[in-house]
């Protein structure tokens, strides 16, 4: 996981604390959250996008060939696609 | 990719890529909340600015020196979300109008929790909305002060044990009923007010949107499942909104001036036991207690079926007096 | 020649924000500001100026309603007093950890305790730790010259800090003053429309009001106390170029008699002028006397303190607020501590006066400094006085 950087001197705040970069906190890498994972099985997929919707981190995409995968940087492994998932084609699987 | 104007066709698979509210902020496993905010935001689009009281989504997602929003995002304290907004909607019509920013709407979207709104908030919602200011206020109901450690708040169900309204042996839990803050904005003359919930993601994107459309105030109330603070399964996040629609707890219904209408439609509602016992916030309940609460979510879904049913738009209230007598 | 016009001092407050081409105001009506806010509201609906006036359902609303649209870069005004700008307590010192720009007129006025809605400094002195750029008006033309002014050093990109201009309530804002206003293409040139640092706006989007961990936290503060102290040099650097354009000097500590003075008598505010008619009576009698006035509260001009009081024998602070239970009121006790180090230095007394809008006359001063001269020729050490205090 990438270390979280702060700054170095009180010269190198920006005023007011404001953030310049928009969706930087990508930084900052969630997945290690996780003690389970997201796992498609392409052969009931209907590519309905339901757990595309319904994850809480958005970090579920379509990949080439139109099937749905987790990133797995950022996934906390809460479960929620595979449980929404109607025809039951994810399943979650237990980290390490 | 956008979003198709025609709402009835819509589909997950259409919905805008792009995310505003991305990966990486700290919310909890299955945290409801942090779906709504992500949703709203794909239905709002490019061009707004969130004005953010504090709370759990101020906190998860602003971490100094990142942040998850790629949109403008301000945060000043906890009880002017409103306030904020407010004032950023008034600079963005003077500079517009004087030339000195690009000639182009830019909505101005408030967001809190429901302490942020419903209590501490309440005076500078009111006073945003009586002003009439082009906002859209999104209160974002996860029942609780969540971020302070799960304290009670107006807009915490009767019935819930939290921390400030423990079930203990003489008291069990909250004694007062969820505060009617929709309601309350349909009294300060809203044109548009709207109840939501992250698990009817299609029909929560398409009142964000049809309240971005309004010119003047607007307020969703979206209820967001916290697994966190109610004690229930992170998978179950949706399944706990789904529930909590279709027991009759928590209706998805919209006022268009006045008028009210249902928009996900129930034909009979379940018991309420099936959403409460999937929760340990209610697990000390007994079935007196229940049957309690099960009268009074009947009464007041009665309540609301009467408006549904007996109420005018308030244009069609502009003609001559005694028009229904 | 410029042409002098008698205004209520509130309006003409309100007036010299007209010259200033704001775009939005929010205001509360608070006694003794309302004044301010009813004409600036009138200034606004007859169209003089094109700006955005919310009337908004409180103090706190108002301070976010003027921060939010700062964030914009919009340039934005407010006011208000005592119970009020306790109120906006909360909010004032975010606005100064965030950089907006806001100029704000406080009509100094007692704070509840018990109800008292006339004129003394006790509503700005709790405000002190805020990280504002604070002054103190003396009379109606500064009134109107700082307001300009206010803009200028609040908008200045090494500064981009909010700004409070203190009036007395009543004792100023509602007594009629002769007035020059300046020229409003000089107005113009002096103070042109804001440029601002970062905005909130979709081109460009930015997070502002983030969070602050402890491993950051005491950087940011860090920060923001060098920005005030600096912001001083802005604040010379304009009232230099005030003095250009417009031909009246503002200093950060002005003196009346007082470079051969062994006492000298120090004052906030309107009540500066009273006390230099009473320096006056006391040469009469042969008094060395003088007057120091303070009109930079944050950031403390130390240099520019302790050049004036150095070679006296002896400095009376007056204070119009109390800092109860402990050393004195609020300016003595910064006083006192600036001078702690100082090789020369003079004994310092404290005058506790003119609370909750209690008549301050010639005499009064005079009594006060005879007295102090009296124990200040022993050197005897004096705790804080309640001057005038029945009982």
């Amino acid at each position: 996981m990438k270390k979280k950087k702060w700054p170095e001197t009180w010269q190198e705040m920006n005023p007011g604390c404001m953030v310049f970069e928009p969706a930087s906190a990508r930084s900052y890498l969630t997945g290690s959250w996780k003690a389970q994972r997201p796992v498609w099985d392409d052969s009931k997929c209907i590519k309905c996008g339901i757990c595309y919707i319904f994850c809480p981190e958005g970090c579920v995409s379509q990949d080439e060939k139109g099937f749905f995968r987790a990133d797995l940087d950022y996934c906390k492994g809460c479960g929620i696609c595979a449980h929404e998932c109607w025809p039951g084609a994810i399943e979650m699987v237990e980290e390490g | 990719m956008n979003i198709i104007e025609n709402f009835d066709l819509f589909a997950p698979r259409l919905v805008d890529k792009k995310e505003y509210f991305c990966s990486g902020h700290r919310a909890c496993q299955g945290c409801g909340e942090a779906l709504a905010i992500r949703l709203m935001c794909k239905a709002l689009g490019p061009d707004t600015i969130i004005a953010n009281g504090t709370g759990c989504m101020e906190v998860i997602s602003s971490f100094y020196p990142t942040t998850a929003w790629d949109l403008p995002w301000i945060h000043l304290a906890f009880e002017n979300a409103a306030a904020v907004g407010s004032g950023v909607e008034a600079g963005l019509k003077a500079l517009r109008r004087k030339g000195r920013i690009p000639d182009r709407d830019v909505k101005v979207v408030a967001i809190a929790g429901d302490g942020g709104t419903m209590d501490i908030g309440i005076q500078s919602l009111s006073g945003a909305m009586e002003r009439g200011h082009d906002m859209l206020y999104v209160c974002l109901d996860n029942e609780a002060y969540m971020n302070t450690g799960i304290q009670r708040s107006s807009g915490t169900p009767m019935g819930a044990a939290t921390t400030t309204s423990p079930a203990g042996k003489v008291v069990p839990g909250k004694q007062e009923w969820k505060k009617n803050v929709p309601e309350i904005m349909v009294a300060h003359n809203v044109p548009y007010v709207a109840t939501a919930c992250h698990s009817y993601p299609l029909d929560f994107m398409n009142k964000v949107k049809k309240a971005r459309k309004v010119k003047g105030p607007s307020y969703i109330h979206c209820l967001s499942v916290c697994p966190t603070g109610w004690r229930s399964a992170s998978e179950e996040t949706i399944k706990l909104g789904r529930l909590a629609v279709e027991t009759g707890m928590f209706p998805l219904y919209e006022v268009e001036d006045g008028k009210y209408k249902i928009t996900i439609e129930v034909d009979e509602l379940r018991p309420i036991e099936d959403y409460l016992n999937r929760q340990g916030r209610f697990s000390h309940l007994t079935p007196d207690q229940i049957e309690n609460i099960q009268d009074r979510v009947y009464q007041e879904y009665n309540k609301l079926m009467d408006k549904v049913n007996g109420l005018h738009s308030w244009s069609d209230l502009k003609y001559e007096w005694g028009l229904f007598e | 020649m410029a042409k002098r016009v008698g205004m209520e001092v509130g309006i003409a407050a309100a007036e010299a924000v007209g010259m200033c081409n704001i775009d939005m105001a929010a205001v509360y009506p608070i006694t003794p500001q309302s004044h301010i806010a009813e004409h600036l509201s009138e200034i606004v609906a007859d169209g003089r100026i094109d700006a955005e006036f919310v009337t908004v359902e409180s103090e706190h609303t108002s301070i976010s309603c003027v921060s939010g649209a700062s964030a914009t870069g919009a340039r934005v005004y407010t006011a208000t007093s005592s119970q009020g700008l306790l109120y906006m307590h909360e909010i004032l010192p975010i606005v100064s950890a965030m950089r907006l720009p806001v100029v704000m007129a406080n009509a100094n006025r007692a704070i509840s305790g018990p109800i008292n809605i006339w004129n003394d400094h006790s509503d700005i002195m709790p405000q002190r730790d805020a990280g504002w750029v604070v002054f103190f008006a003396d009379n109606g033309q500064e009134v109107v010259d700082m307001t300009i002014q206010s803009f200028k050093i609040a908008e200045d990109d090494d500064v981009m800090l909010p700004v409070c201009l203190n009036m007395d309530g009543f004792q100023l804002t509602h007594t009629v003053e002769l007035i020059e206003f300046p020229d409003q293409k000089k107005v113009d040139k002096f103070l042109p429309p804001r440029k601002p640092f970062a905005t909130l706006h979709p081109d460009n989007p930015i997070s502002m009001g983030t969070l602050g961990m402890p491993e950051i936290y005491a950087e940011s503060r860090k920060s923001q106390d060098e920005a005030l102290k600096n912001s001083k040099k802005t604040i010379l650097k304009v009232w230099d170029e005030w003095e250009k354009m417009f031909g009246r000097s503002y200093k950060p500590v002005e003196t009346y008699l007082a470079e051969d003075a062994e006492i000298l008598l120090l004052t906030m505010g309107s009540m500066s002028e009273t006390a230099e008619i009473a320096i006056d009576e006391l040469r009469k009698k042969g008094l060395s006397v003088g007057l120091v006035k303070l009109r930079l509260w944050r950031p403390f001009p130390f240099e520019e303190l302790k050049a004036a009081v150095k070679k006296a024998k002896l400095l009376i602070v007056t204070d119009r607020a109390v800092s109860f239970g402990g050393s004195g009121g609020p300016v003595f006790i910064e006083i006192k501590s600036a001078l702690y180090h100082e090789k020369e230095r003079p004994l310092v007394y404290n005058s506790i006066i003119g609370l909750g809008g209690r008549d301050v006359q010639v005499t009064d001063f005079m009594k006060i400094v005879e007295d102090a001269a009296k124990a200040g020729e022993k050197g005897i050490i004096r705790d804080y006085e309640f001057y005038g205090v029945r009982g």
